[in-house]
């Protein structure tokens, strides 16, 4: 029982990462309809640029204060971020508006090409670490209930609060702001939305800042973990199927989508894997999407999609 | 009538809209003053629509020129226009759905809203208590229109009359200058044209608007228009009181074919 429950626990904070990716493609997919196959390299491009900026401060304060070094590599991959919103708005999107959905996701497949490019041109091509001085040892916990207690990693648990308050926040911010208002405004039509003098350029610059953001974290967070390199763009192909298995327009569907992805990855590999030889845990979660995709198309918490004849 | 009718307001000159080889619109004119309520008729396809497009910037003519307030209006987009003070209206419903009726209307406040924006993202200080006041305003709108009772509903659950009521809410919330409505009576019954008729009117009376507005039924235009423009296949064929404009031969042939 307390290795299931340690597996089942693992998985949850896994699955809190594959959200906070995840959580990346729906805000944009809400608020303008694209689907933005360029979140994983924001991911990498943010993480490399917190990575090397914090390596500089660090240097330039003489190793004094890696706080006060990770703060301004914060700030600083944040502004980078602005950066990339302003010009994927100025330069990409300004000029497609009203385009097909296909012809917009052929574009972030260029930006993400574009952008993994530059973050390796600008920031090095090695890998990197981000240090943000999480705690690495796990510790014991209900040793009195289990037997053997259940073993639970400090970073991870971390690592989850930390997205579990950014999706509060983000809440927050599209439920009750009215720049929140005018994103789903936007999201829901956007020729009404121009009409009553919505700003939708400034809106893009907005939703793609923030989707930015997220995209720092998760970087951050995957990038202490496992080290900043290239294969950190290919997170967000470990997000799709959450994206899928939550809805496209669903913010509490990235949540729980990626932590059932999370959970069904660990149990099915520790479960089944045994059964057919290993290697589940690479595959499942599309397993489980396109199971998903047969009975739900729209996803678990995605619109109904009603079209009138 | 009390209301006084003004100068021009917007002035149209030689309109001329092409979408390839096809002539949505030849070589029109007409004016709008201020605080009346002006009717666009014409049949099936004869660029009324297109007429509204152009004069709320979706739509750039190819020829002509618009003076708005006595001023040239060169290039225009849809959300300038709006930010001079003409709201619109949709034919087919164009409102957001997922959101309720309170949310929409307060969308229309957006171009009110005057703290900076990251103000309003982070919804500190200036931009809570702004929030309180367009929140008022928005309750005014709600009042008059008389959809106290739905004011939390999702607008996608509302049947079609409330909407269209609901889109109308949403543009007088930019308290606009000049209101454009394409088609407000469409797909009506008798009680729901008999209602709209009425808030028209009221805001016209009350607030001053000045009323663009397109529509198919003869009957209705006749009633609460000051002066009518008559379009047929891209070109004007009257223009007058409705009185003048139901009697003109031309007028009578669009709509019931040669023969009578």
């Amino acid at each position: 029982m307390g290795f299931f429950i340690e597996t089942l626990i693992g998985g949850l904070m896994a699955g809190m990462l594959y959200s906070l990716v995840a959580l990346g493609f729906v805000l944009i997919f809400k608020s303008s309809g694209v689907f933005n196959f360029a979140q994983g390299a924001m991911v990498l491009f943010a993480a490399l640029a917190m990575a090397r900026f914090s390596e500089w401060a660090n240097a330039a304060l003489g190793g004094n204060s890696l706080f006060l070094a990770n703060l301004i590599a914060f700030v600083g991959a944040g502004l980078m971020m602005l950066l990339v919103a302003w010009a994927v708005e100025r330069f990409v999107l300004r000029k497609l508006v009203n385009q097909e959905g296909a012809t917009l996701l052929m574009v972030t497949l260029g930006i993400t090409y574009v952008l993994e490019g530059i973050g390796q041109t600008i920031f090095g091509s090695e890998i990197y670490n981000i240090d943000v001085g999480m705690p690495k040892d796990p510790v014991m916990m209900f040793e009195s209930l289990f037997e053997g207690g259940i073993l639970i990693n400090k970073e991870d648990f971390i690592a989850a609060l930390i997205a579990a308050v950014l999706v509060g926040l983000l809440t927050l911010f599209f439920q009750k702001t009215p720049v929140g208002r005018a994103l789903r405004a936007v999201a829901d039509d956007h020729q009404a939305a121009l009409s009553i003098g919505i700003p939708l350029n400034r809106i893009w610059v907005i939703v793609w800042l923030v989707a930015g953001v997220v995209a720092l974290v998760a970087g951050i967070i995957w990038g202490s973990k496992l080290g900043v390199q290239f294969s950190l763009a290919t997170v967000a192909l470990r997000a799709l199927p959450v994206v899928i298995l939550g809805g496209l327009t669903s913010v509490p569907g990235a949540i729980v989508g990626g932590l059932i992805i999370g959970v069904g990855e660990k149990l099915s590999e520790v479960y089944i894997g045994p059964m057919v030889g290993g290697g589940i845990e690479i595959w499942f979660a599309y397993v489980l999407a396109l199971v998903f995709l047969l009975f739900r198309p729209q996803g678990l918490f995605g619109e109904k999609i009603i079209n009138r004849v | 009538m009390s209301r006084n009718i003004g100068d021009v307001i917007l002035d149209l000159q030689n309109i001329s809209l092409r979408f390839g080889g096809v002539k949505a619109l030849t070589d029109i004119s007409f004016n709008i003053r201020e605080h009346e309520v002006r009717a666009i008729i014409g049949p099936n396809g004869a660029g009324k629509s297109s007429m509204l497009n152009v004069i709320n910037g979706v739509y750039h003519p190819q020829d002509g020129k618009i003076f708005y307030r006595g001023v040239e209006r060169k290039k225009m987009e849809p959300h300038m226009a709006a930010s001079t003070g003409i709201a619109r209206t949709f034919q087919n419903i164009a409102l957001f759905k997922g959101m309720s009726v309170l949310d929409n209307i307060m969308t229309g406040r957006t171009l009110k809203m005057k703290s900076n924006m990251l103000l309003q993202a982070l919804w500190l200080g200036p931009a809570q208590k702004e929030e309180i006041a367009h929140r008022r305003k928005v309750e005014e709108i709600i009042d008059f229109l008389e959809i106290q009772h739905i004011r939390k509903t999702p607008v996608g659950r509302l049947p079609y009359g409330l909407q269209k009521r609901v889109d109308l809410g949403r543009a007088l919330a930019m308290e606009p200058q000049i209101l454009l409505l394409d088609e407000p009576m469409a797909g009506m019954n008798v009680e729901e044209k008999q209602d709209m008729c009425r808030f028209i009117l009221d805001v016209n009376d009350q607030f001053g608007t000045t009323i663009v507005l397109i529509e198919h039924d003869m009957g209705v235009v006749m009633d609460i228009s000051d002066r009518v423009v008559v379009l047929d296949y891209g070109k004007k064929i009257g223009d007058g009181l409705p009185d003048e404009v139901r009697a003109s031969p031309e007028v009578i042939k669009a709509y019931l074919g040669a023969g009578h």
